[in-house]
């Protein structure tokens, strides 16, 4: 059905385009735009009917006019797909970046994805490692996992997502995770870095870039995910690759959505946002996972700027509903001077039951991580009550919490950027800083535990 | 007009068909791969139709047919341990046909049509039946007699029945009028199935969860709302329900969640055993998964689906539990759809009707009088997840409005690690006034003053805790720190339960009432010892408490909880004499 071009533009509205037309267009299809200037945008079909189409433009509708010409391409967004796509850098519609050839495709793949069903889906269950103490110990990511990182502006999230990056690993295996990076929105700085990274640790080699920057068209930002996604599909359930996915930032991508919900007039949500939202949200989160009879795996690690650090904003709040945990960013740590500023009291993964335990890290793990985690959270409400009541009204117990509190944070959190510490050394260290409590206090660990892995009884 | 029309316009899951007559709530197969939509709104010749799949590569002018049949839930032998999505399509026929992924245009009957199944016949040639009335039996699971029933809108007088091996499309009775009755039937899932008479509930649903069933017990036949932020344990919670209350059988809708949780519970409910039966957990359990990435409208149409399936079985006479984790999805569904139709929207964007529709769905609850005489019940359960965790949003508001059980997650507790999260100063059950009598003849004469003294404990400790705050514990009288002493047993001995020990997961109501008496005994037994000049400390550490608390996580603990509690309270006795 391609071929026919069409003049009839009625309206243009924001990132929108409205035109009549005679044939009937399918929804979601692709359409090429050709401005005076002989110019080409992209867009897509957002909603259309007997006489009425409206199609969402993605380079944004500057110089847009009545009389461009708009061809229907016949086919849905489809993205060409290879195992060439490793090492490569795209922009955020697809089209290569770093100056290299097309990708030859091998395939051409829908990029909106179909829902995996839940009964195929294979329960995740083996550890990841980090080598971050503060994750690996009390927010243990599991692959196939979806745990995003809640930051704020002016934090080290980026750090934290690279590091993860260079030194997530399956202890005991070789084999190595290529990560599919998907910018949207951010700037040409924060883009470089990442790049630069990657480069420095000859990780690029191993990677896929999708990069829409902050003055690239912001409806473009709404496909791609969605391309970085069907990238990551196709390696891991094609070609047995284990896949990570960092994106960031995903409140750039949800406010690229509420712009296009506002041009067309649609009834706003909270904030704002579309209503559809937390569907919208989910058909990218829910796209990790591990099926049945598939050697791959994909494991995401969202990245969102809460807007005025706020957890209950909808952009993080929908996000919290919809992905296994949630890692979150202190920006009260960061102004202490630690690195990696974690804040492991909200934090949580929810998949961690599954992979801790004798058989993949040590036996004592949930125990250290019940008993540190408990003992940090009461020295740290300890703190509140000393601020009025002064240290010297605290009784034995809670002076040794409170000073764990400050070890927690300055030796078990403390790590530099380049520290890829063992999951066996994180859990040693744990003993090492719990010893300052008297026994009698660490009710949440095991007699047995106690009697192996407690220094005094370790000479 | 015919039964046939063609697409006029497409919006997402929206789509507007003309030339076709149709009625609300007729099902439709849309465009040429036939997808499954619904009529939802009428304009002239124009029907507004939600589809129940992807429309992407849809196109105006494709046909679309009316079957004139409302959505309906196919219901008989072979329900139970099934796996379904939101229209009744079993997850495992779809992957066979279709793969891991779910593509579209693909229809599945909803369980094995083939399939032979003893039917034996309990009514005779002769009598005359009403819908809802018993005529046979067939094993169904090991545990659970499906009983076949006369279609509720069919009656007369049975011409000839007889008892065999039949699949569920045969003729096993047939009426005067000529009427055939099948194992199989129908029912539109947006219609409550006809009973009787509603009941008064007086019967506990016992979940074995003790904050639950001891402080805030919710009876067979009750509604019951949980909302809480994420990570507060409202999907565990959930689950703990379905592996452990006394239902006989249970319906759980996973309704627009996470796709890696439906797969944990898919891989560990075929392995769980029943605690009240000793059988396999799924031989009583029916399943919908529907994801949050899967369609929108099937995920709106997801909990009619369960509580249609749900109320068949209670019309069989049983006690059914439906679990519906989490309504605040569905509302979002019916929110997405109604702004598609571009409705004037009430709250937060949510349509004027979202209260009337929580209040419709609610009230399929309930205990009654079947149309066989038998007495059956529908619990529901439902989980809410409000945005931020702040309940004064619609859909908790809506539900609050009409269930009469409240259990208030709480993310403070969640952080503690207090789990159940479930706050116990803000949750409340309407239900003791009718269940006391229960528990009364069932458990023990003073059961329902002990409740009051435990939630009157956890009262005064709130009370307390403010002071406190300020001034350090140190600065109470000693008979106040010993309530606070108290208090902390109750939440830490009590309230808190690890779901996921094997033992301390379940816990029997005889027990509950039994640990409750040994928090009194404590506190009873250190008051007499304090006055005898005991100190507080030494009364607190005594090894016999510690004792006592760490035995729940044994197994046997019902027959040594009664010694347990005769040591502690000699101990506390003996720490008046070292002094």
């Amino acid at each position: 059905m391609t071929g026919k071009e069409y003049r009839t533009i009625t309206d243009v509205k924001g990132p929108l385009v409205f035109l009549n037309k005679t044939e009937p267009v399918a929804f979601g299809e692709i359409v090429s735009l050709r401005l005076a200037d002989g110019s080409i945008k992209n867009g897509q079909v957002l909603d259309t009917s007997d006489d009425l189409v409206i199609v969402q433009v993605f380079e944004g509708t500057a110089k847009i006019d009545r009389t461009a010409g708009v061809t229907f391409m016949g086919d849905v967004f489809k993205l060409p797909v290879s195992t060439d796509l490793v090492g490569r850098i795209l922009d955020g519609a697809g089209r290569p970046k770093d100056g290299g050839p097309d990708i030859v495709a091998e395939e051409n793949a829908d990029i909106i994805g179909a829902a995996i069903n839940p009964f195929s889906r294979q329960s995740p269950h083996d550890f990841i490692q980090t080598g971050i103490s503060a994750i690996d110990c009390c927010t243990t990511l599991v692959r196939g996992q979806k745990l995003p990182i809640f930051s704020a502006s002016g934090l080290p999230h980026n750090d934290i997502a690279l590091q993860i990056a260079r030194q997530a690993k399956l202890p005991g295996s070789d084999e190595q995770f290529i990560v599919v990076f998907c910018a949207m929105g951010i700037t040409a700085e924060e883009y470089n870095f990442f790049r630069a990274d990657l480069e420095r640790t000859g990780a690029l080699e191993n990677a896929v870039l999708f990069v829409n920057l902050a003055d690239d068209p912001a409806v473009e930002r709404i496909i791609t995910p969605r391309l970085a996604l069907t990238a990551a599909e196709y390696l891991a359930f094609e070609h047995d690759y284990h896949v990570l996915v960092i994106y960031t930032d995903m409140t750039n991508y949800c406010d690229a959505l509420r712009q296009i919900g506002a041009a067309r007039e649609e009834v706003p949500g909270r904030r704002g946002y579309p209503g559809y939202m937390y569907t919208d949200l989910a058909m990218l989160y829910e796209r990790a996972g591990i099926v049945k009879g598939k050697k791959g795996s994909i494991t995401q690690f969202p990245i969102l700027t809460m807007p005025g650090d706020d957890i209950t904003h909808p952009i993080p709040d929908l996000s919290g509903y919809i992905t296994e945990g949630q890692i979150v960013i202190s920006r009260e740590l960061h102004q202490q001077g630690i690195y990696p500023p974690i804040n492991v009291l909200p934090s949580l993964s929810r998949l961690m039951g599954s992979c801790i335990g004798a058989k993949t890290t040590r036996e004592d793990h949930k125990s250290v991580s019940d008993q540190m985690y408990a003992a940090y959270a009461q020295g740290r409400e300890l703190r509140g009550l000393v601020a009025i009541v002064g240290e010297d009204a605290l009784n034995e117990r809670d002076k040794q919490l409170l000073d764990f509190s400050g070890v927690f944070e300055d030796r078990f959190l403390r790590q530099s950027r380049d520290e890829d510490r063992s999951i066996e050394d994180t859990l040693n260290l744990c003993w090492e800083l719990m010893a300052s409590i008297d026994t009698k206090y660490l009710v949440r660990l095991d007699q047995d535990w106690i009697d192996k892995y407690h220094p005094e009884n370790r000479s | 007009m015919s039964n046939e029309g063609v697409i006029y316009r497409i919006s997402g899951p929206v789509v507007t068909a003309t030339g076709m007559s149709a009625g609300m709530y007729d099902v439709v197969r849309v465009g040429t791969e036939g997808l499954m939509g619904e009529v939802i709104e009428l304009h002239g010749d124009k029907a507004v139709i939600q589809v129940y799949e992807d429309t992407s590569g849809m196109r105006p002018g494709e046909p679309v047919i009316n079957t004139g049949e409302t959505l309906s839930v196919s219901l008989g032998p072979g329900l139970l341990t099934q796996i379904y999505d939101g229209i009744q399509r079993p997850l495992p026929t779809l992957e066979e046909v279709m793969g891991v992924f779910i593509t579209r245009g693909v229809d599945a009957d909803a369980f094995d049509l083939e399939k032979k199944w003893t039917f034996e016949a309990v009514a005779e040639k002769g009598s005359a039946v009403e819908g809802g009335q018993v005529i046979g039996h067939v094993q169904e699971t090991e545990t659970i007699v499906h009983k076949i029933m006369v279609p509720p809108t069919m009656n007369g007088v049975i011409k000839s029945i007889k008892s065999g091996d039949f699949n569920v499309t045969e003729t096993v009775c047939v009426l005067e009028d000529g009427g055939e009755i099948q194992m199989m039937q129908k029912w539109p899932v947006r219609t409550p199935r006809p009973y009787r008479q509603k009941y008064a509930p007086d019967t506990p649903l016992v979940t074995g969860m003790r904050i639950l069933d001891f402080l805030f017990p919710l009876a067979k036949g009750g509604a019951a709302g949980i909302p809480g932020p994420f990570g507060s344990g409202k999907t565990v919670t959930q689950q703990s329900l379905a592996k452990y209350s006394d239902a006989q059988i249970v319906v759980y809708i996973g309704c627009g969640e996470r796709g890696n949780e439906m797969t944990e519970v898919l891989d560990e409910f075929p392995h769980l055993i029943d605690p009240n039966t000793g059988k396999p957990l799924m031989n009583r359990t029916v399943m919908i998964a529907n994801t949050s990435n899967m369609p929108v409208a099937a995920r709106e149409a997801s909990v009619y689906t369960g509580i249609t399936i749900a109320e068949y079985f209670r019309d069989m006479g049983y006690d059914v539990a439906l679990m519906a984790d989490s309504t605040s999805r569905w509302a979002e569904a019916m929110r997405e759809i109604s702004s598609r139709l571009e409705e004037m929207p009430g709250e937060e964007g949510y349509p004027a009707y979202l209260s009337s529709r929580i209040a419709e769905f609610y009230e399929r609850a309930g205990r009654v009088e079947t149309n066989n005489g038998d007495d059956g019940s529908v619990t529901v359960i439902g989980a809410v997840s409000p945005p931020g965790g702040d309940i004064s949003e619609p859909v908790s508001q809506g539900t609050l409005r009409i269930v009469k059980v409240f259990w208030g997650l709480d993310a403070g507790l969640a952080r503690q690690r207090h789990f159940p999260a479930i706050n116990w100063l803000n949750s409340y059950s309407l239900y003791p006034q009718s269940l006391n009598q229960w528990f009364r003849d069932n458990i023990a004469q003073d059961f329902p003053e002990i409740r009051t003294q435990i939630s009157g404990l956890l009262q005064v400790e709130s009370e307390l805790q403010e002071i406190v705050q300020l001034v350090g514990s140190d600065a109470l009288p000693v008979d106040q720190q010993l309530t606070l002493e108290v208090a902390r047993m109750i939440r830490e001995y009590f309230l808190q339960q690890n779901g996921f020990h094997e033992v301390d997961a379940f816990c029997d109501i005889n027990l509950q009432y039994s640990m409750s008496k040994a928090i009194l005994s404590f506190q009873e037994a250190a008051k007499n010892a304090m006055a005898a000049g005991a100190q507080l400390n030494d009364v607190v550490n005594i090894p016999a408490r510690t004792a006592l608390m760490r035995g729940r996580f044994e197994k046997g603990y019902v027959d040594t909880i009664e010694s347990m509690v005769k040591d502690m309270v000699d101990e506390i006795a003996a720490t008046v004499e070292e002094n």
